[in-house]
């Protein structure tokens, strides 16, 4: 994907705070049931995956099915006790990945 | 010009609009949809044939989905969302589509609270379904209708 996913979470936060976190990237989420204009069957094209990790440790992921609008947005939320790093990752049905991360300081 | 109603003004604008994503959305539901029962089957997978109790969870969708392409669809189960009990996974399945399951999230105690939020698509006027495993055990489920207008008119 050419174009970089975008995230939204809070710069800094409290030690214990629940942060909301807001991702969307960029994909068609192609189901595999269309047929294009000569009756051909569109092959699936989906993201499959999503996870994020702090510092390393999971957190969330989903399991995408193709009735995932396009464009796959999830919002969710993390608790944060100490500074450290998200990472986002995307997995395409053709094996692409895109991964993403973004700092938060915690006080 | 003879006198329209403000109804079929309106349907007309929305079919001219709607158009293209509605042909999209036909090429869709032009499989076979799921039945209740393939739903059903999907989320016995999930629970492993436990019995799951109604409550705690709350579905935030639109009652009447104008375009079925893009639902936006909230989930918020009630949990302490500590390290001994807290909310591990949610199914969400819908009945009428081609394919049951929509998607599963997958939850830690680091989530600080069971909510979740996409958007997802809706082939018909069908049920939503969202089942929640903790990690007590315990299973809870929630159903909630959903009208689906995709052509925007009538439906």
């Amino acid at each position: 994907m050419a174009e970089k996913p975008r995230i939204k979470l809070p710069t800094d936060a409290k030690k214990g705070e629940v942060i909301e976190i807001k991702t969307l990237i960029a994909h068609p989420m192609e189901t595999g049931l269309r047929k294009d204009q000569d009756g051909k069957v569109i092959p699936r094209k989906i993201i499959n995956k999503f996870t994020c990790e702090f510092n390393g440790k999971p957190v969330f992921s989903v399991d995408l099915e193709p009735a995932i609008a396009a464009n796959p947005y999830m919002q969710f939320t993390a608790r944060v006790e100490e500074s450290g790093t998200f990472k986002f990752t995307w997995v395409d049905d053709d094996g692409t990945v895109t991964t993403a991360e973004q700092q938060i300081a915690v006080t | 010009m003879t006198e329209r109603s403000r109804r079929e003004m309106l349907c007309e604008a929305l079919a001219l609009g709607v158009g293209g994503a509605a042909l999209a959305v036909v090429g869709e539901i032009g499989a076979a949809s799921a039945t209740p029962a393939e739903a059903a089957a999907e989320v016995a997978k999930f629970t492993g044939g436990k019995p799951a109790a109604k409550g705690r969870i709350s579905i935030d969708l639109p009652e009447i989905a104008e375009n079925g392409n893009t639902v936006p669809l909230t989930i918020t189960v009630e949990s302490p969302m500590t390290a001994d009990d807290h909310v591990t996974d949610i199914l969400v399945v819908a009945e009428g589509n081609p394919r049951p399951g929509l998607a599963t999230f997958h939850l830690t105690p680091m989530s600080g609270r069971a909510l979740v939020a996409t958007r997802v698509r809706l082939a018909v006027t069908e049920n939503v379904v969202v089942v929640a495993k903790t990690s007590k055990g315990e299973v809870f489920t929630e159903v909630k209708p959903v009208k689906v207008t995709i052509g925007g008119c009538g439906g």
